[in-house]
């Protein structure tokens, strides 16, 4: 009993800086993401086919574009950033740099899910605001991002989950977080006890954001 | 008003065109409510949405208060758009705002002041008797009430011209009926031209003035509602506005060879001479009623009455000429509903 105390209490210590490494890894790329993937979701929702700002050529450049940036594995994509995170960041690695990989990671997913966000958006409402006489800014940021905001929500708590598993392989290339505490301690240092209260965390900080999410939408929804 | 000359829209897909409306030529004049009926497919909606032009058309031109509308430009269109209020089947109100927030939107998409918006809002509550719902979400709201606010909002910016596409469709008969009320009243009292869409033959003997019928994309007759429903010409009009209680099947007739069935229309109770006595006392035949209905359209009445004529051939001829000679309309019939 006292030894599983004794070992709680050490694997406890350990824990502060990592947990602080990652959430400020994850919500610093959560905010970047949504602050360039939203204007380009709501872009290629509207450019679409019979929208308010049809653009075909422009669509189809969009969605090539979040295709492929999707379809990188993120441990390559990581590694693949190193210029530019070296330009932004002045490091390649570290806690810092690692928001860069993350962020870029992220965009194309915060866009297609404000993409589909808008998109769920019925018709008929835009018809409204249309027969109103307003105009495409108006429609976006009156109806649109209003209307949209529950999933949007929605949408972020998932992108915030997905950073805190991308954070964790950042963690491998020496991000710091609970990720790296993981991997040095736990599996390269034979310390079970501290990669299992590693996984534990990491349990609770996922079930803690997806019931803020939860409740965020819920309060969202009238 | 409104006149719509030679409009055409065709639609271009993969599969060929498709003509949705050809050669729509129609007068809505200040103050009217005007009626568009069809069945789905007719090409009711799109028309309607012609004239706000949410559908472009292909060609023909729209003309609201002298100004072609088909040629104005994205500035003008959206000015000339807060012009003319719309509601719709599905309402279409915004979900995350409340009553208050949805009648105030056009207004602060055209820049009211707080202050004018607060006063504007207060009285297109009461115009829709919505007063005590102002902080209500839609979510909250029954279809009819989400239909007065979105008549509200409709009216927020002063429209001389208020769309309705199916705005009743999605409304059950009583509370469809008291939507027809407020936009009648709203016509009476505040001078709204109305232009509505339905293939609710109920909805137009209710309100509407005037009526035209779209079948296939074209106007296949118009004019004013007791004219059109008391004397319709067209036969799709006819199958459509009559009743199929009238239509006379064989087996409801004791020697359907030898009769003939013709069908009287009796308008504004100018019946005065007893008809049907006077053919069987002077023309020797018989005279078998079959069906029978009254109509009423906004206080005017007409009556309709099918009768079954059994004689020689030469008798019930002359008794048909001496019935239209008398002022009702007379129609000969075939059975299951067909005229002459």
């Amino acid at each position: 009993m006292e030894v599983l105390i004794e070992t709680i209490k050490r694997v406890m210590l350990l824990m502060p800086m990592p947990l602080y490494e990652t959430l400020y890894m994850v919500f610093a790329s959560t905010l970047f993401s949504v602050i360039f993937g939203m204007p380009l979701g709501i872009v290629t929702a509207i450019s679409e086919e019979g929208h308010i700002w049809e653009n075909k050529v422009l669509n189809k450049v969009l969605n090539v574009v979040i295709n492929i940036a999707r379809s990188f594995p993120f441990i390559i994509l990581m590694i693949a950033v190193f210029p530019l995170t070296k330009i932004i960041v002045g490091k390649r690695i570290g806690t810092t740099a690692a928001i860069v990989p993350l962020t870029i990671a992220a965009i194309p997913f915060v866009a297609r899910l404000i993409e589909n966000a808008i998109k769920e958006i019925s018709p008929g409402i835009i018809e409204a605001a249309l027969s109103m006489g307003a105009d495409v800014k108006q429609i976006v940021f009156r109806v649109l991002i209003p209307e949209a905001l529950p999933s949007i929500a929605s949408g972020i708590t998932m992108t915030i989950i997905n950073l805190v598993g991308y954070s964790a392989m950042a963690g491998a290339i020496g991000g710091g977080g609970l990720g790296n505490l993981a991997i040095r301690f736990g599996y390269q240092g034979f310390q079970k006890d501290v990669m299992i209260g590693t996984v534990i965390v990491l349990i609770l900080m996922v079930q803690i954001i997806q019931g803020l999410g939860s409740r965020v939408y819920n309060k969202l929804l009238k | 008003m409104i006149s719509i000359e030679g409009l055409y829209k065709t639609y271009t897909g993969k599969e060929g065109n498709t003509e949705a409306l050809k050669d729509v030529n129609l007068r809505i004049e200040k103050e009217d409510i005007f009626g568009i009926i069809g069945l789905s497919g007719a090409g009711k909606s799109t028309l309607i949405r012609c004239i706000n032009r949410l559908e472009e058309p292909t060609k023909g031109s729209i003309i609201i208060e002298d100004k072609d509308i088909v040629k104005l430009n994205d500035n003008e269109l959206r000015d000339m758009r807060r012009n003319i209020g719309m509601i719709f089947q599905h309402f279409n109100l915004l979900s995350r705002k409340n009553c208050k927030e949805n009648i105030a939107f056009p207004l602060k998409i055209m820049k009211y002041e707080k202050r004018e918006i607060e006063k504007r809002v207060d009285k297109l509550l009461e115009i829709v008797d919505l007063k005590d719902k102002k902080l209500a979400y839609p979510s909250q709201l029954s279809g009819g009430q989400k239909q007065r606010v979105a008549i509200a909002r409709a009216l927020a910016t002063k429209p001389k011209i208020l769309l309705c596409d199916e705005a009743t469709s999605a409304l059950d008969p009583n509370t469809t009926s008291s939507i027809l009320k407020l936009l009648k009243s709203i016509n009476e009292t505040l001078g709204i031209t109305i232009v509505m869409i339905t293939h609710q033959m109920e909805v137009i003997k209710e309100v509407c003035n005037k009526v035209a019928v779209i079948s296939d994309g074209s106007i296949i007759e118009q004019g004013n509602t007791y004219d059109v429903f008391s004397k319709p010409s067209h036969p799709i009009t006819k199958s459509f506005i009559r009743d199929v209680s009238l239509n006379i099947d064989k087996d409801n007739v004791d020697d359907p060879e030898n009769t003939k069935i013709v069908r009287i229309t009796f308008l504004d109770h100018k019946a005065k001479e007893p008809l049907i006595y006077k053919i069987i006392k002077n023309f020797d035949i018989e005279a078998n009623i079959l069906a029978g209905q009254m109509n009423n359209i906004q206080g005017r009445t007409y009556g309709n009455l099918v009768v079954g004529l059994k004689g020689t051939d030469d008798k019930i001829k002359d008794a048909i000429r001496y019935l239209k000679e008398q002022s009702v309309i007379v129609e000969e019939m075939k059975y299951n509903g067909s005229s002459n």
